[in-house]
């Protein structure tokens, strides 16, 4: 039987899993009375749907209909005045849904603090770039990986990948290799599609490697003779190299390289 | 207007002539000075920059993705390849990052290994900086002179690891190996022929040079408030008379214990971040100086035990059957952190390169997003170079210090 691959993730996956083996969580700690944090989390209150502290970090899970709100409160009222990083998680395949987080830092009090939050698919979020020009990059980058709307954002444009790619490369769907578009992409947009068939996908990527073309590829350890066909496999010739190749001239000194400097 | 057609396809919506005064100018990613793959429209009124777009993306190679289907340890090359200057910098704060979600924690003198190696990468990453922002500048003989320096630095990399650029340095719970013979004499003569030129090369040729200050006084300003509005961070924001370091601040690795310095400058523009590269330098060997003792005293373990997450030493998997067994399912399955997310921050040399992992328990990180400094630095380039002259542009750019492999990740 062939084997069942999901087609919602077709990221690595281990192939070998233990059937009773349960993953630990990494400890969270709850917020402690009369700290830094415990301030932010009272004054988050309003916003906050659970907030825990996990390895050193204040997280905190918001509505994601109020993240706009909730981050002012955070800079103006928190003191936290650097947007540190901003992305998302695709939880597509297990909930339908993104998770999104920004990461904060407060330079006063060296504190770090994240938000989290979640929105179904095809739904956008706020941008938060009137208040931290930082997220303007981070957002910009969160939709040319996902495909997440920003609303708002001074100029929601592609980023990273060329404005006319298709497919969003970071969600779980997408292939590691890139899918048909992107390996036709070149060809497509020089020669144009009608050209596939004759390019063919021989020649459409200069880094291909064919094992049996003896013509281009050198094989080390099974030499055979140029343009042999070895299409129905090749005889196994030990390599014989010179004597002189392996003569050893730092043999006597305690290290290699010694008189470089 | 542009002709599109199949071989000179109509990539951006960009007018080249404009009606008005303005002209729409391409900057890269050619350009010598783009420093690797920065792509820059600039409009231009006469010879001042009304609107800049950075265009990144030439370099991008999906490491973020490529996270996401290697096991932990399988991906820890590939952080080499994000600040190609200081590699070991990426493979640690990578290390540490998964460290943090595995609650372990390496060994001392791995800690002491590792503290040289991110400090000499700071000194190699700082030197490459003043030689590459030098050359842009216009100042050749400076470019010359800390090569040379960094050549040597890079040998020490070498001495330890076999590597020069893409070191690999550094193992998730501690490194691969004890220092050479040789490695500290090696370490304390580079340091004193840093220091040396440092003080008698690059600021006798450079700091009171009136050349280089014309070209850098009062160019590229950013106040603090806009650095940290910005993402700023590392030098940049201490430019900016914002002193943050994460190695004073939040301290990791073996910094809670050193005793050094954080330059800030409140000068806000390139001139000032300058001197701070140069003041950082300083600290750099004097940290150097005082791990050499701890490096002495230190007991000769490498790696952390944590059978579950890390294979035993090389002794014990070739002897001991149970270690061997643990070995062989951590290279064919790899290790399994707990579920969590972690960000990690740590001061790199461009500044907060921090790694977010979220982990659900599977051999494969769920999310790796690398916080690059520099990738912020270029957004911020988009603000501080409109009102600058042309001729400034280059030295912004320099001055930021960025590096393409990050930025594009």
């Amino acid at each position: 039987m062939r084997k069942y691959t999901p087609k919602d993730n077709v990221q690595a996956k281990s192939y070998y899993t233990d059937r009773y083996w349960v993953a630990p969580r990494v400890p969270r700690a709850a917020v402690e009375e009369g700290t830094h944090f415990a301030d932010v989390v009272k004054t988050m209150a309003k916003f906050a749907k659970e907030s825990y502290i996990e390895v050193g970090t204040l997280v905190i899970h918001i509505d994601a209909k109020e993240n706009f709100e909730a981050i002012k409160t955070l800079k103006e009222q928190c003191g936290y005045t650097q947007c540190s990083e901003q992305s998302a998680v695709d939880y597509l395949a297990q909930d339908g849904e993104f998770e999104l987080f920004y990461q904060f830092l407060n330079v006063n009090e060296a504190k770090r603090v994240r938000i989290v939050c979640r929105i179904k698919q095809g739904e956008a979020i706020e941008s938060i770039v009137p208040l931290f020009n930082s997220a303007n990059f981070a957002e910009r980058e969160m939709f040319d990986m996902f495909g997440i709307k920003v609303n708002n954002h001074p100029f929601l444009k592609r980023i990273i990948m060329p404005d006319d790619w298709e497919g969003h490369p970071l969600l779980k769907t997408y292939p590691l290799q890139g899918d048909e578009f992107a390996s036709w992409y070149e060809v497509d947009k020089i020669f144009g599609k009608e050209y596939r068939d004759i390019i063919g996908p021989e020649n459409r990527d200069p880094a291909r490697i064919d094992r049996y073309d003896t013509k281009r590829f050198s094989r080390v350890g099974y030499e055979v003779p140029f343009g042999a066909d070895i299409s129905e496999g090749e005889k196994e010739q030990p390599i014989e190299y010179s004597e002189t190749l392996l003569v050893d001239y730092n043999k006597d000194s305690g290290k290699q390289l010694d008189h470089r400097k | 207007m542009q002709q599109p057609n199949k071989l000179t396809p109509f990539f951006e919506n960009l007018n080249f002539e404009r009606d008005d005064n303005t002209m729409v100018i391409n900057f890269g990613p050619q350009h010598p000075s783009a420093h690797g793959q920065l792509r820059l429209v600039l409009e231009l009124d006469g010879e001042q920059v009304v609107k800049a777009y950075p265009d990144i993306g030439y370099l991008h190679r999906g490491i973020e993705k490529m996270a996401e289907n290697m096991t932990y340890n399988e991906f820890l090359p590939t952080t080499d390849r994000l600040d190609y200057i200081a590699a070991t910098s990426n493979n640690y704060a990578y290390a540490l990052a998964v460290e943090k979600l595995l609650g372990i924690e390496a060994p001392r003198r791995a800690q002491v290994i590792r503290t040289m190696l991110l400090e000499i990468n700071r000194i190699i990453s700082h030197l490459f900086f003043i030689a590459t922002h030098a050359l842009d500048v216009g100042a050749m003989s400076v470019f010359l002179y800390a090569f040379r320096e960094r050549e040597f630095g890079m040998d020490l990399m070498e001495d330890y690891c076999g590597a020069r650029l893409t070191h690999s340095a550094v193992r998730i719970g501690g490194v691969p190996l004890d220092l050479p013979d040789g490695f500290i004499e090696n370490l304390i003569a580079w340091c004193d022929k840093v220091d040396h030129e440092v003080k008698h090369t690059y600021e006798a040729l450079l700091t009171e040079n009136r050349i280089w200050k014309m070209r850098l006084e009062d160019v590229g300003v950013i106040s603090g408030e806009d650095a940290l509005n910005w993402g700023c961070t590392g030098p940049m924001l201490r430019g900016s008379n914002v002193k943050y370091d994460i190695r004073k601040e939040e301290p990791y690795e073996l910094y809670g214990e050193l005793d050094f310095d954080i330059p800030v400058s409140d000068r806000c523009d390139s001139y000032g971040r300058y001197m701070l590269y140069m003041q950082e330098m300083y600290q750099s060997t004097r940290i150097l100086r005082q791990l050499v003792p701890m490096y002495k005293e230190s007991s000769p373990e490498l790696m952390a035990h944590a059978p579950q997450y890390i294979s035993a030493p090389k002794e014990e998997i070739m002897t001991q059957n149970y270690a061997l067994m643990q070995h062989f399912v951590l290279v064919t399955q790899g290790m399994r952190p707990p579920k969590g997310e972690v960000y990690v921050p740590t001061e790199s040399p461009k500044g907060e390169l921090g790694f977010y992992i979220k982990s659900e328990g599977e051999p494969y990180a769920y999310r790796l997003k690398c916080r690059a400094p520099s990738f912020f630095h270029t957004g911020l380039l988009q603000d501080i170079l409109v009102g600058t002259y042309i001729a400034d542009v280059v030295t912004i750019i320099g001055s930021t210090n960025i590096v393409f492999g990050e930025v594009d990740r």
